[in-house]
C-alpha cells in the first residue's frame, strides 16, 4: 500500500512541477480578475483543472448565469468523462467503488495519461499517491502565483509555460516510435487539431480537442484495431 | 452573485463529469472496436492538446519551436517525463537569450 502511493508520488513529481508552473499563471489571472488569493487557491484545490478554471473565473468576473458557468464546465471538461472510460479498463481489482469516488476527482488529462499507459493495472494507492503530488503543485502554484506572481522575471515565467507540453510530449513519442498505429493517430489528432485552429476557427478550442481527438481515435480504431492481449504500450 | 456559490457549481460539474463514468463503467468493454478506440484516446487527446498550443505556450514561437524539438529529441530517446520537460522549459530559456 505505502509502496504503491510513494510510487505513485514519485511518478507524480514531473506532474506536479508542470502544474506548479501553469497554475501559477493561474494564480495571476484570478487575482487579476478580482478574486482573492485565498479564492484562488479554493477554486484551484476543488478542481483540480486548468481549462476549466480558467473559463470560470472569466465568467465570476463578468458576473454570468449558473448555467453559462455549468454549460462551459460541461464542454471544457467532457473529455474527462472518455477519460474516466478509458481508465476504467485498467483498473486493478482492488479498486472498489469507495475508492473510484474519491480518485475520481484527480482524473486529469496528466494523470490520466501516466496512469492509462502504464502497461500493469492501476491500483488505488498508486493514484492516490500522484493525486497527492498534482494536488500540492497545483494548489501551491496558484497561491503563490497569486499572492506574488510579478516578482518573477518574464523569462523564467515564459519558459516554465512549454513544461506541460513537454511532458505530453514525452507521453506520445515512446509508444508512437514504437507503433506505427500510434503514430498515425497522433498525427491526425494533430493534423485535425491544426485544421480547427487555422481553417475552421468557429470551433471553441474546448470543442476543437474534443472532436479531434474522438475523430483520430475512430479513425486508429477503425484501421488498426488492437488485439486483446497485443495492446500494451 | 455570491462567490461560494460559483465556485460549488464549478466544482460539482466538474466532478460528476469525472465520478459517474468512473463509479459506474464497471464491465470489461467487450467490443473490439470500442476497446481499440478507447486505447487511442489518450494519445490523441495528448496530441490534439498539444498541437498547436505548444507554439502559443512560451510568448515566442522560435523559442518554443526549439524547446518542441530538444522534448521531441529526448522522447525519442526514451528519458523520463521530468528530464523532458526540463529540457523543453532549458531550451526556450536558453533561445531567449539570443533573441
Amino acid at each position: 500500500m505505502k509502496k504503491w502511493f510513494s510510487r505513485g508520488a514519485y511518478d507524480g513529481i514531473p506532474i506536479a512541477l508542470g502544474y506548479l508552473s501553469v497554475s501559477f499563471g493561474f494564480g495571476i489571472k484570478a487575482v487579476q480578475s478580482g478574486l482573492s488569493p485565498l479564492a484562488a487557491s479554493v477554486i484551484s484545490a476543488v478542481n483540480l483543472t486548468s481549462a476549466g478554471q480558467a473559463a470560470g473565473v472569466d465568467i465570476i468576473a463578468a458576473g454570468g448565469t449558473l448555467i453559462e458557468m455549468i454549460l462551459v464546465q460541461l464542454v471544457i471538461n467532457l473529455r474527462y468523462s472518455l477519460m474516466a472510460i478509458s481508465l476504467s479498463q485498467n483498473l486493478d481489482g482492488s479498486f472498489t467503488a469507495p475508492h473510484r469516488f474519491a480518485a475520481a476527482y484527480g482524473i486529469t488529462d496528466e494523470i490520466f495519461a501516466v496512469c492509462s499507459t502504464r502497461s500493469e493495472p492501476v491500483r488505488p494507492a498508486y493514484m492516490y499517491g500522484m493525486i497527492s503530488a498534482a494536488f500540492a503543485g497545483w494548489v501551491t502554484g496558484t497561491a503563490l502565483g497569486a499572492a506574488a506572481g510579478q516578482l518573477l522575471p518574464a523569462d523564467i515565467r515564459n519558459a516554465m509555460g512549454i513544461m506541460l507540453y513537454g511532458m505530453f510530449i514525452a507521453i506520445i513519442v515512446p509508444p508512437a516510435k514504437k507503433q506505427l498505429s500510434v503514430f498515425l493517430v497522433v498525427l491526425a489528432a494533430a493534423g485535425i487539431s491544426l485544421l480547427f485552429r487555422y481553417v475552421i476557427t468557429a470551433v471553441s478550442g474546448g470543442f476543437a480537442i474534443i472532436i479531434s481527438a474522438v475523430a483520430a481515435a475512430a479513425l486508429g480504431a477503425l484501421f488498426f484495431p488492437v488485439r486483446e492481449e497485443a495492446d500494451t504500450a | 452573485m455570491k462567490l461560494a456559490v460559483y465556485i460549488i457549481v464549478m466544482a460539482g460539474v466538474t466532478y460528476l463529469i469525472r465520478m459517474v463514468p468512473f463509479v459506474f463503467f464497471r464491465q470489461k468493454i467487450k467490443s473490439q472496436y470500442f476497446r481499440s478506440f478507447l486505447y487511442y484516446v489518450p494519445y490523441a487527446v495528448l496530441s490534439a492538446m498539444t498541437i498547436p498550443a505548444i507554439f502559443y505556450s512560451t510568448g515566442s514561437y522560435i523559442t518554443a519551436a526549439v524547446g518542441t524539438v530538444a522534448a521531441v529529441a529526448l522522447a525519442y530517446f526514451g528519458l523520463p517525463l521530468i528530464v523532458v520537460a526540463l529540457a523543453a522549459a532549458a531550451g526556450t530559456y536558453i533561445t531567449g537569450f539570443f533573441l
